[in-house]
């Protein structure tokens, strides 16, 4: 089972977004940077498969030399190969995106094809739902979205995704791609052994071209912010007429 | 005369609740444009559950769309937009919009814009467009430049209301695409269900906690609520990744987006990827020991103090009443 997972260089915002003064993106000079949730569980589902079934986990990034910081961690939690697709710090549009990553997929693969390609569902950034598939029309292999559960059977992968009432099941012919979800794994912590790993890893490059798509990114602005006046129902077991008061008016009790 | 298409989706002749949306801000833009708008489902099923909006569309109707199938609605969906030459295709963002449109704007080779919350300008150089799209879950917004001959949008869900169904039963075509049958390689094979009954995402009260709970078992006092008040639990990330719950209970950008009656944030703290999947709850009672925890300071109502002292004595007047 030979695995590639492309993921994405995020920041990490805590409870406030700023935005820089030009509003072309967001203030990062206090913030850290992480890898985006549902692929940190999407690399975390191939390192599994790979214990579980052999092969290697490749993890590949388009993003800014400061993007091999991801690339390390995921050594550190079990990724064998890591893959640097060099794109300077501007906003890349779906179509750019995957076009290069097709691109830098063809260049990896040469005559043997990876048996699976994982993404993210969504970036937590820009959100355009969208990367994961365009890829895999491109190389026309079989794709879905909303992975939460996978597991190999023979030469299918066995897809799981949710639905209101339980979950839906799917079976793909590999080599196949999926687009997966927080929650189809628990990432684990790296070890002490992994991060020694990960320093010493070999960051691969492959280049790619930009080609803009038909979409273009103006600039960011904050939500219209609801001022909330908080009315406090008390401090501590006090409050619990309040609260009990609250159920009845909202017509739960 | 230009024409707008409407993806909505129905899961064997089921509409979901919040399916109509993407036609609130699709009819806005008909009349702007002074376009024409009609619907596009797949299966027969759906004609039935389609014919009250009063609106004229198409049926799509194939044996490989015998379920759910991503790759063969995006063919198909696909055919119907270059036979019909509609410029304008729209669908609600949630999942399977979500990713049916992903599927028509690769096959095609067009842009798409996700999560779209107004389309503030169709009147750009060169014909393009620039609307308003939502980022990182909802906690920021993008102007955005669409150019393109053949418009993608996908409407942010929770962002329209519903329009009410106009009475007319609209003429539903139907249109049988040519679709390969190997297709049939990415349709639904099986359903499980679990829930049954109250689940996160339509329960009137969520009971969730987040790292002041403080360990799994320490939920039990939240679900005894929950209980209580007909309700269910739900959680933070933090609460996710310390193994406290199931992901399947996880608020947030990255697990389920809710809209309660009321919801209960116990010892959450409220950062930007919790907030987005609350923010559309009704009222908000945080409970907390810091009064300037984010969530506290954007809640209508607010406890301060150790939740579980709080929640204990809460179950007791309840408990106590005649």
């Amino acid at each position: 089972m030979n695995i590639l997972v492309c993921v994405k260089r995020v920041p990490a915002p805590g409870a406030r977004i700023v935005l820089t003064d030009d509003s072309q993106g967001i203030d990062t000079r206090h913030l850290g940077f992480t890898t985006s949730p549902h692929e940190e569980c999407a690399v975390e589902a191939a390192v599994q498969l790979k214990e579980r079934h052999g092969g290697t986990t490749t993890v590949l990034t388009l993003g800014p030399p400061d993007a091999v910081e991801q690339l390390r961690y995921s050594v550190s939690v079990g990724a064998d190969r890591v893959v640097l697709v060099p794109a300077d710090s501007t906003e890349w549009d779906p179509q750019a995106t995957a076009s290069a990553l097709v691109e830098a997929i063809k260049d990896l693969e040469g005559d043997s094809p990876f048996d699976l390609i994982l993404f993210g569902n969504e970036s937590a950034d820009s959100g355009g739902y969208q990367v994961g598939i365009r890829v895999a029309r491109a190389l026309g292999r079989p794709v879905i979205s909303g992975l939460k559960g996978i597991e190999i059977d023979g030469d299918q992968m066995v897809g799981r995704r949710e639905t209101d009432e339980g979950f839906e099941v799917y079976r793909l012919p590999m080599p196949a791609i999926a687009a997966a979800k927080e929650g189809i794994t628990l990432p684990r912590y790296p070890t002490l052994p992994g991060r020694l790993k990960s320093r010493r890893a070999e960051i691969h490059e492959v280049p790619a071209e930009m080609t803009p798509g038909g979409q273009e990114m103006v600039s960011l602005l904050k939500p219209a912010e609801e001022v909330t006046e908080t009315v406090i129902l008390g401090h501590g077991a006090e409050a619990a007429p309040g609260v009990v008061r609250l159920l009845e008016e909202v017509g739960l009790l | 005369m230009t024409r707008i298409l409407v993806f909505v989706d129905n899961d064997r002749g089921t509409l979901s609740p919040s399916a109509l949306e993407a036609l609130t801000p699709a009819y806005s833009l008909a009349d702007s444009l002074d376009a024409s708008l009609e619907l596009a489902t797949v299966g027969e099923g759906g004609r039935a559950a389609l014919e009250p909006v009063g609106l004229g569309g198409y049926v799509i109707s194939h044996p490989v769309l015998s379920d759910y199938a991503p790759e063969a609605y995006g063919d198909a969906l696909a055919q119907l937009v270059s036979e019909e030459q509609f410029s304008v295709v729209i669908s609600l963002g949630d999942d399977r919009g979500a990713e049916v449109m992903a599927h028509m704007a690769a096959v095609l080779d067009q842009p798409l814009v996700a999560n779209v919350t107004e389309i503030a300008d169709t009147e750009g150089p060169d014909g393009s467009w620039e609307v308003i799209r939502v980022r990182w879950g909802g906690s920021l917004l993008e102007r955005a430049r669409l150019r393109s001959d053949l418009k993608f949008l996908t409407i942010a869900p929770h962002t329209f209301p519903a329009p009410e169904p106009n009475g007319g039963a609209g003429p539903l075509t139907t249109f049988v695409p040519e679709i390969p049958d190997s297709l049939a390689r990415t349709r639904v094979v099986e359903r499980v269900k679990l829930a049954e009954g109250l689940t996160l995402a339509t329960a009137p009260v969520v009971v969730s906690g987040g790292r002041g709970v403080g360990s799994a078992e320490n939920f039990a006092i939240l679900e005894e609520l929950a209980d209580l008040l007909g309700g269910v639990v739900g959680c933070s990330r933090v609460a996710t990744n310390n193994g406290w719950r199931p992901h399947s209970d996880q608020v947030g950008q990255t697990g389920t987006r809710i809209a309660p009656d009321l919801y209960i944030a116990c010892g959450i703290s409220g950062a930007v990827q919790h907030w987005v999947g609350c923010m559309a709850s009704k009222q908000i009672l945080a409970i907390n020991t810091d009064p300037e925890a984010p969530l506290v300071t954007k809640a209508d109502y607010a406890v301060i103090g150790d939740l579980h002292e709080i929640l204990a004595a809460v179950i007791a007047e309840i408990k106590a009443r005649p």
